[in-house]
């Protein structure tokens, strides 16, 4: 049975399509280990609805209906995609604990198509906002290898699940690092897509400019399986792009010769943990038998990343966040004497302390006197930071970073010092701020907590990213 | 004491809501007057995740105003979020253009009673988004929102604050729904609230270049009641300084029962908007080609549209003007014009004005709904240029073509109208007549010759009006002259 849980994903497929194993019997092993989930990764399992799905599934194939290759395969989906049915979507807030959404996202439309079934709805910071999964009303989702450790945030909850064998796949979201950092905290791939890749349609907005939904998975090949079911254009979604796309598993297995692969110098900085230096080096070192071609490359505007992220990114947020307001849907406080009160102890109650306080920092540098200063600055700084990439992207075919700059720290450890938190983003939120595809691929192990490294790539060229990321993995 | 002289600087806002069969980012219909919260969706409900994916026909719409007005049409332009909270803006923004609208400059020329014309300038035109709308009246515990409204398409049209005195702002506002009928891009509507208007008021000394502190005055639900309400708003300042005191900027409702403004709220004044560019639209690219291809294809303008009548048919001033007033009299006037050659036009105008129109004004309808086509009103008239029916009767079977929708000849025919134009059975009626009223012939010839009309009134009480007029009185006199 174990064996099973642990199967990748493309190893499940083969069995499903080869009638080796019922959806239904897929379905119901993973469900019962998610039941017995002691990392609090899930807020919601489906449970009945999805073995409906699943038994629908067996007779089509029974019928003999010509099914995708991924139909009955079972994953798990964050909160904050909203997905029709009996679970609501909570964000991980209080304001959202009982928002039922009358519609599909996007992604859960094309999962839909392609036959997978969403077995739970998985933990995560509130609105996608932490870098710990502390932040969540559900309380938080312990990590998978250590249990005094965080899984990482915002998608913690995916990442665990994936990590622990709750799920062969999980959709995350990624907003400034939210699905790679939490994968290389918990030794799992995860991918952010270009942005407009994937659409946002569905997607409980946070920081709208720079949030992708993206996969995560044990493997390279998992993850450029899961891209391609929900990769695509979507009239609904404005930002969505009208991009071909490919095979993202066309390149997986052709190695890395002839790539070149570039170093960005402002990603080893002095202070970079040691141990962690050295696993990435390693990685590179992987490239460099493999016959890629290295060359330091330098992104100078990185420095001002992460003001610019958090400013962008609340500013957005405070906008995104205005409609949990307590009149159509979600909290209402019970001291709602007039609409002013309504409005303030709804949102007091409803909102934890890193949502408020993003809310209001964005809210400030949104202000007239102050919008100049910090908005638009910061809107510059990303013009120059995504020139960075292109140009650096102009160089070489992918750039190889860490994902963090160390690996996963107690749960608590950082909770009153945001400063510190943020700074955990620092390798990722530039990432979001050009719109390029990352994907973290695990990277070994420091005191046996795992790495991850990063492979950035240029504009809708995720295939690039993966088939490097697939010569990294696979070397335990 | 010198007695200063006053004027008013008044700029005027005008939302005008578009026509388009859906709304501006999402797919529902914006049908007026349906079942509350029916026309909604989850991107209008403002739900967690929804989208807005803007409305190409909102767009072609509000192009083609500012075209209309003259405005300078950007290539670029981008959707802005404005932030507030309120309970009928389920997003907690409403999605406008702010720094950069779609349209800026152009004018609107206000005509004044006199017949004198004003350029008012415009500062621009953008888009945006509508909100719902609360209702405070369906009961005592609490407030209900019917969202069918909300995001519905809106134009802002921003007037410079070229107005000087209320009858220009009423000249301005009534050119400017002219215009918007003609476009076919708003229904005109005040009362529905498809057209609402805000005036930004203040008083100076003639002469003085510098502006006074002005107030906002909101809730103006008709053009009199704009001019009435920046009246009033005149006064109060030009009275409130000349007692020594001092204008307060502040935002006044207008309260149309009582005629007076009063002051809102201090809290909602205070409002920071916090625009800045929705990430969820890309800028709005408009090409060069596409501007062009609206502007290829405006309607002709009323102002061009006058003055052409007036060349064209022979029109006075006077009637150009009425008759353009509205696209459909106008149009309606040129059908028929085209289809009774025989007609001269001001015939055919006045014929509208006085008939057409009363018929209008009875039953508050539009001109299509009168039962009446230029085709039929046409056929009238070629009957009355045949000598068929006289101009009298004319207006009886008019009358019955509203009523019955059947066209002037059949009536005629069937309700033996056709006029006796025929000498020998008209002389006999009139020697008949002239026979009756002796005493009266004995005036006339005594010199008394206003009793010939009374003749004519008998002949046509005689004919139910079908004689022919001007066969009776060459019989009249004929016989009288004997
Ligand atoms: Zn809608």
């Amino acid at each position: 049975m174990s064996e099973i849980l642990s199967s990748s994903a493309a190893a499940l497929a083969g069995k499903l399509s080869a009638g080796e194993l019922s959806a239904r019997e897929l379905c119901q092993k993973f469900l019962a280990a998610l039941e017995a989930d002691g990392h609090n990764c899930l807020i919601g399992v489906r449970g009945e609805e999805a073995l409906a799905e699943a038994e629908a599934v067996d007779a089509a194939r029974a019928r003999g209906d010509k099914l995708p290759a991924t139909a009955g395969l079972p994953l798990v989906i964050k909160d904050n995609i909203v997905l029709r049915g009996k679970l609501p979507t909570t964000c991980g807030s209080k304001i959202l604990h009982n928002f039922a959404s009358p519609y599909d996202a996007h992604v859960v439309e094309r999962l839909r198509q392609a036959g997978m079934i969403v077995l739970g709805k998985t933990n995560m910071d509130e609105f996608a906002m932490g870098s710990s999964n502390e932040n969540s009303a559900f309380g938080p989702v312990k990590g998978p290898v250590a249990q005094d450790r965080v899984p990482g945030g915002s998608s913690g909850g995916s990442a665990t699940a994936v990590a622990l064998n709750l799920a062969p796949l999980a959709l995350g979201s990624d907003t400034g690092g939210s699905i790679r950092q939490p994968a290389a905290f918990c030794g799992v791939v995860g991918l952010k897509p270009t942005y407009g890749r994937v659409s946002r349609y569905g997607l409980v907005a946070y920081g709208s400019s720079l949030d992708q939904i993206g996969p995560l998975a044990r493997t390279v090949e998992d993850t450029a399986l899961l891209l391609g079911v929900i990769a695509g254009h979507d009239g609904r979604d404005s930002t969505s792009a009208d991009e071909p796309v490919p095979d993202f598993s066309a390149g997986l297995g052709k190695g890395v010769k002839g790539l070149k692969v570039g170093l960005p110098k402002e990603y080893f900085p002095d202070e970079l943990d040691k141990n962690v230096r050295a696993r990435v080096n390693e990685q590179v070192e992987k490239l460099k038998a493999g016959g890629a071609k290295i060359v330091e490359v330098s992104l100078p505007h990185t420095k001002y990343a992460i003001a610019a992220y958090y400013i962008v990114a609340t500013a957005e947020a405070s906008a995104n966040l205005a409609r949990y307001d307590g009149v159509r849907y979600g909290h209402r406080s019970s001291k709602a004497g007039d609409l002013l009160e309504m409005y303030r102890n709804s949102r007091s109650e409803g909102f934890g302390p890193e949502v408020q306080r993003r809310i209001m920092l964005g809210t400030y540098v949104l202000s007239s006197g102050y919008y100049d200063a910090y908005y638009l600055k910061a809107q510059k700084v990303r013009t120059l930071i995504t020139r960075d990439f292109t140009e650096a992207l102009g160089q070489v075919d992918v750039l190889l970073t860490p994902t963090t700059p160390t690996p996963a720290f107690r749960l608590g450890e950082l909770m009153d010092d945001p400063v510190s938190m943020y700074l955990q983003d620092i390798f990722t939120v530039t990432i979001n701020l050009a719109g390029v595809p990352a994907v973290s691929v695990p990277a070994g192990a420091v005191d046996g907590l795992p790495v991850g490294a990063q492979v950035i790539g240029r504009h809708f060229d995720e295939q690039t990213v993966l088939r490097v990321a697939a010569s990294l993995e696979g070397d335990e | 004491m010198s007695e200063t002289k006053w004027e008013a600087v008044v700029g005027l806002e005008v939302h005008a809501q578009l026509k388009t069969r859906t709304k501006t980012f999402c797919r529902c219909s914006t049908q007026f007057g349906d079942e509350p919260n029916s026309h909604t969706c989850p991107v209008c409900l403002g739900l967690p995740g929804a989208l807005p994916v803007l409305n190409r026909e909102a767009v072609e719409m509000a192009v083609r105003t500012a075209l209309a007005f003259g405005c300078t049409v950007h290539e670029e332009s981008i959707f802005a979020r404005k932030n507030y909270f309120y309970p009928d803006l389920p997003k907690g923004y409403q999605i406008s253009q702010f720094e950069k609208p779609f349209s800026s400059g152009g004018s609107v020329t206000a005509r004044l009673e006199d017949g004198s014309e004003r350029e008012i300038r415009l500062t621009r035109i953008h888009m945006e988004e509508d909100a719902g709308k609360s209702i405070h009246t369906i009961s005592a515990s609490g407030t209900a929102v019917d969202l069918n409204r909300c995001g519905t398409p809106l134009i802002e049209i921003v007037s410079e604050p070229d107005i000087r005195t209320p009858e220009e702002a009423y000249g301005y506002l009534t050119r400017l729904r002219q215009v918007l009928l003609y476009l076919g891009v708003c229904d005109g509507n005040m009362e529905e609230g498809s057209l609402r208007c805000d005036a930004n008021i203040s008083v100076r000394p003639v002469g003085r270049e510098e502006f006074g502190t002005r107030t906002e005055v909101k809730n103006l639900n008709s053009f009199r009641g704009v001019e009435k309400a920046i009246g009033y708003e005149m006064e109060r300042q030009i009275s409130l300084l000349e007692s020594g005191g001092k204008v307060k900027q502040e935002s006044l409702l207008w309260d149309a029962e009582r005629q007076s403004a009063r002051s809102m709220r201090s809290k909602e004044e205070a409002t920071d908007y916090r625009y800045f560019p929705d990430p969820d639209l890309l800028p709005l690219v408009l090409g060069k080609q596409w501007i062009e291809q609206i502007r290829q294809n405006l309607p002709e303008l009323p102002e061009l549209r006058e003055k052409r009548f007036g060349k064209q048919y022979g029109l006075p001033a006077r009637d150009a003007e009425v008759l353009t007033a509205r696209k459909e009299v106008a149009d309606y006037f040129e059908s028929t014009a085209r289809l009774a050659p025989g007609t001269e036009p001001k015939k055919v105008g006045n014929w509208i004005m006085a008939e057409v129109m009363a018929a209008m004004g009875e039953h508050n309808i539009g001109i299509d709904e009168v039962g009446v086509n230029p085709e039929q009103l046409a056929g009238m008239f070629a009957l009355v240029e045949q000598g068929t029916i006289s101009g009298k009767i004319a207006k009886q079977v008019f009358e019955e073509m509203i009523a019955s929708g059947k066209s002037a000849d059949e009536i005629v025919q069937a309700r033996g109208l056709v006029q006796i134009s025929d000498e020998g059975e008209l002389k006999r009626i009139v020697r008949e007549i002239l026979a009756g009223n002796q005493p009266q012939v004995e005036q006339y010839k005594s010199g008394k010759e206003q009793v010939f009309g009374f003749f004519v009134g008998q002949v046509m009480k005689a004919t139910r009006g079908k004689a022919n007029p001007q066969v009776v009185n060459n019989l009249l006199k004929e016989e009288l002259s004997d």
